[in-house]
């Protein structure tokens, strides 16, 4: 019991100080992909820019806004960092395994939750903005959420397990991408669209939506609503790696690998959002229900034939 | 009775329909020329794809393959590894023109005495009346000025009272990092103008030999305007 709750606070901690840096790392990549330099005035090289910012959000005036509910207003940031941070528990592989390994249904069912969040969030501001910011959020999420559970079923198919450490092992003999390359392309849209970051930010359209969902807060509501953005992001770039190239957690070559493929994946995060233009909403809606479920449903389809034939 | 009133009244409208439609074609024919003229098209949308297998299956590929997105990164992948085109600017500035027109100075001459003989052309040719000249004859008989005000609040830095100026007394140096935290502070008068013409002389001085050629050339070429 200690030493699941000790690991689970470590992971956490671990989690909150990567989602500070990856911060620093997209305000830096953006600044360089669009050639201009980043913050770098802060300490070394701006290094300490992510403490510079806690401690200027979490050091502000918390307004309250006239209009807004205000028990659920200040609760929904902190329910949306918890849930994002319980994400991190499978990162865990002490607390996977003594969870009976059933790791990704607990992914499936808080994926599923923080959309919840997010929907308060826009809906006790009270104000309209938020309020639409909110319900495009929260139609996005469980849009692609239906993709996504179901390209996740294509891994658990293929290695057969729901047990996030079985499947890292499994791909110690081959990787699944071999077999579900267009399952990891569109799981990766899927995580983009998911964790609404560009180019399907429609949560925060800042054209015709000021800020989207967030508008209202500010200091520390806005600064933990934003941990916990940048925390799933994180998460989902494990989860990619994880499931389609797998690893080991623990420092051996594989591990490595692991490691710089999570890095990676991580900063393709922002790479996509430099490059590319924000979708339009009704595009983005036909890509999945149009385009992305039939795909994944007979790619599906034609893997459980494989699996079944094969008797893999 | 009704009935054939009726009639009448048809073939009124059928012969009022033929007559329009004669008369429409009538003034159709002279403009008929530039009718067609406007009837001109162009197809500017994208031509319709090539329904060959091939075709269809490249073109397949290229959209399963991610082919222009994974165009589109390498792109931006490039821009990564360019030179940013920022600088760290209160320690690094950017290349000035010699022809920069910044803060205002009044010039001296090497022995100290200053430029400025009053001619007041410059207060006349302000377009935002920004300058303000007094002047009285001094003891030793030459006219100079006793006030000479420039609000840099008003001044809009077209560089007129520069190019009037018969003996380059007042000049706009390079200076332009100048702000202050009071509106006061930028109501120039002439000592204020002296100590940035004693400060910034050596730019001044560079700046006016780097262009001397070009103002004769100009001078000899728009010589008709001036």
């Amino acid at each position: 019991m200690i030493i699941e709750l000790l690991s689970g606070i470590i992971s956490f901690i671990c989690a909150l100080v990567a989602v500070a840096f990856f911060t620093l790392l997209e305000r830096k990549g953006l600044g360089y992909f669009q050639i201009r330099k980043g913050p770098n005035k802060v300490g070394l090289m701006g290094l300490p820019q992510p403490m510079a910012d806690a401690v200027k959000l979490f050091s502000k005036e918390l307004i309250k806004p006239t209009l807004i509910n205000i028990f659920p207003f200040l609760i929904c940031p902190f329910m949306s960092l918890f849930l994002s941070l319980l994400l991190w528990l499978l990162y865990n592989n002490y607390f996977v395994c003594s969870m009976g390994g059933l790791s990704l249904l607990l992914f499936l069912c808080i994926s599923s939750l923080s959309v919840y969040s997010v929907m308060g969030a826009g809906w006790f501001s009270n104000s309209k903005y938020a309020l639409l910011g909110s319900v495009r959020a929260v139609a996005q999420s469980i849009s692609y959420e239906v993709s996504m559970s179901l390209i996740l079923m294509s891994c658990l198919i293929l290695s057969g397990s729901i047990n996030l450490s079985v499947i890292m092992n499994y791909q110690l003999f081959i990787w699944i991408v071999f077999v579900n390359f267009f399952m990891l392309i569109m799981w990766f849209v899927s995580c983009v669209a998911e964790t609404h970051r560009a180019p399907f930010d429609f949560a925060e359209g800042e054209s015709e939506l000021v800020s989207g969902f967030n508008i209202e807060y500010g200091g520390i509501g806005f600064a933990v609503l934003f941990m916990a953005e940048y925390s799933s992001i994180l998460f989902m770039s494990v989860l990619v790696v994880s499931l389609f190239f797998g690893g080991l957690l623990y420092i051996s070559f594989y591990g490595m690998l692991f490691y710089l493929m999570i890095g990676f994946v991580s900063f393709l995060f922002i790479w996509v959002r430099a490059s590319y233009p924000r979708y339009r909403y009704d595009l983005l809606m036909y890509l999945i229900w149009k385009s992305y479920l039939p795909s994944v449903l007979s790619i599906l389809m034609f893997l459980v034939m494989l699996v079944y034939f094969l008797n893999i | 009775m009704t009935l054939s009133t009726i009639t009448i009244f048809s073939v009124g409208r059928s012969a009022q329909r033929v007559l329009s439609h004669s008369l429409r074609a009538a003034s159709v024919v002279p403009g008929s020329q530039a009718t067609h003229r406007r009837s001109l098209w162009k197809d500017v949308s994208p031509p319709e794809p090539s329904m060959k297998w091939s075709d269809i299956t490249d073109r397949a590929a290229r959209t399963a393959f991610w082919g222009e997105m994974f165009t589109g990164l390498a792109m931006v992948f490039g821009h990564l590894l360019k030179e940013p085109a920022t600088i760290n600017y209160p320690f690094e500035k950017g290349p000035l023109s010699p022809r920069f027109r910044g803060e205002h100075a009044l010039r001296r001459y090497p022995s100290g005495e200053e430029r400025c003989i009053a001619c007041k052309l410059c207060e006349a040719i302000c377009p935002a009346q920004a300058i303000t000249i007094e002047a009285e004859p001094r003891a030793d008989g030459s006219r100079r000025t006793t006030r000479y005000d420039i609000d840099m609040t008003k001044c809009i830095y077209c560089g007129f009272c520069q190019e009037a100026c018969p003996v380059d007394a007042i000049v706009e140096g390079p200076n332009f990092e100048f702000s202050t935290e009071t509106r006061e502070e930028l109501l120039y008068n002439k000592e204020k103008l002296l100590t940035n013409g004693d400060k910034w002389e050596p730019e001044i001085a560079a700046n006016l030999q780097a262009e001397k050629k070009f103002l004769f050339f100009f001078s000899k070429k728009f010589s008709s305007i001036f």
